[in-house]
């Protein structure tokens, strides 16, 4: 579940945005609380509250005092945003010098992902 | 969680120059250690590190050679020495693999003497706890499984609620199933009533999770004490040509080095940054993230000749 090489708090924070970007956790929908996070993952309620306040700082959550958190409603936008801008350098880059060093052609390339993106 | 419940319901630990000798030699060797109230503490170390030691210090078991424990918080006004106060020692619960338990009586007459050992024992709880590990009230402790006994072992302590309570490896009996069920127990009961648990183990990987803060012994000496996130990544290994190497480690805490040929791999300890990598990466060294179980092993590992840390 978690990786044992990077602070588990920017792992639970990672997990909730991708749900966010994936559609699975709604804009203004509520969060699991602290304590029931922390239950259904089994780790220390602490650590969960650590990746909550990195999420309500970043603006991605919002708190509703004495209710819980909420997902902010343009968390989706910001986050595709974000990720849009490192899209290029982060994934397609290093599969095109991973392409280039398998000799694997670039025309092979563009044409699956043709063919992957129409199925 | 707020400030004002973990103070009412958490005690907190302070240990000065603690050393305990058996016949002459060193368990715990001038030990300065504290333990914040209200968190969840990993007590790290090999077999024969000193946790067990200082397990039962704590709890007032026995008393230190040299140096000085103090407990503080929840209503004791002053801090004070755990052994030998009965104010301690009723709020202090150390759960230890033996049990400590009388083998001819039966597990209702143990809980009843809890309850009334125990200023904040919960007897609903115990009773919904000895349910789910499937521990049959009537039978004499004798006649316990091993399992079972740790699983007795598990409900004392979480049923004491004691402001500071301790898990000695306590779980080690335990098959996997029951282990979850007392993980969930721990952190739901946790919740409830935030109070100081020190969980002492060498199975890092399985408790790591679970854990607020860390603290490693070896040899009865503290090795590192910290959050227990902050040292997930912060170990790395370096591999590469055994110039390149040692220029880049020269900055770090090695805890360990190999060398094959030309080729050096080196394991340290630090925050590397992310213009560092990327330096290192482009002069050829390749620089992997050593997960907190081996970071752990290299911590206590046996130090090369000649050569402690």
């Amino acid at each position: 579940m978690f990786d044992e090489r990077s602070p588990i708090y920017l792992q639970i924070a990672d997990q909730i945005k991708n749900d966010i970007v994936s559609g699975a956790l709604a804009e203004d929908e509520q969060v699991m609380s602290t304590n029931q996070y922390a239950a259904f993952y089994r780790i220390n309620p602490a650590t969960a509250a650590k990746g909550f306040a990195q999420l309500v700082d970043e603006g991605v959550l919002y708190k509703k005092r004495g209710i819980g958190m909420f997902v902010s409603p343009n968390a989706r936008d910001l986050l595709r945003t974000g990720r849009r801008e490192g899209f290029f350098a982060d994934v397609v880059d290093p599969m095109i010098r991973e392409a280039k060093a398998l000799g694997v052609p670039l025309r092979d390339v563009v044409q699956h992902i043709r063919e992957y993106g129409d199925a | 969680m707020t400030t004002s419940t973990v103070a009412q319901t958490a005690l907190g630990v302070r240990a000065e120059n603690l050393t305990v000798r058996f016949g002459g030699v060193p368990a715990l060797d001038r030990l300065d250690l504290r333990l914040a109230p209200g968190k969840i503490h990993g007590l790290l170390g090999r077999n024969g590190s000193g946790k067990s030691t200082l397990a039962a210090v704590l709890a007032g078991f026995r008393q230190p050679d040299d140096g000085r424990v103090l407990i503080d918080g929840a209503g004791l006004g002053t801090p004070m020495p755990p052994y030998e106060n009965a104010v301690v020692t009723s709020r202090v619960c150390l759960i230890r693999e033996s049990g400590d338990l009388v083998d001819s009586a039966p597990v209702r007459q143990v809980l009843g003497l809890a309850a009334s050992l125990r200023p904040y024992w919960d007897a609903e709880l115990a009773a919904e706890l000895l349910d789910r590990f499937e521990v049959p009230a009537g039978k004499r402790i004798s006649k316990l499984s091993r399992g079972k006994r740790s699983a007795l072992g598990v409900v004392l302590g979480l049923a004491s609620r004691a402001p500071l309570t301790i898990f000695d490896e306590t779980y080690l009996g335990m098959d996997v199933p029951s282990r979850n069920v007392f993980y969930d127990a721990l952190l739901a009961d946790y919740a409830e009533v935030p109070r100081t648990i020190v969980l002492s183990t060498h199975l890092v990987s399985e408790v790591s999770t679970l854990l607020e803060e860390v603290v490693i012994l070896d040899n009865g000496r503290l090795v590192t004490q910290s959050p227990v996130d902050a040292l997930r990544g912060r170990g790395a290994a370096m591999v590469g040509p055994a110039a390149l190497v040692d220029k880049f480690a020269a900055d770090f805490t090695v805890l360990a080095e190999e060398r094959l040929g030309g080729t050096k791999s080196v394991t340290v300890l630090g925050d590397l940054d992310p213009a560092l990598r990327a330096e290192a990466a482009a002069s050829g060294l390749e620089i992997g993230l050593v997960g907190l179980q081996d970071l752990f092993v290299h911590l206590t590992a046996p130090a090369p000749k000649g050569d402690r840390r």
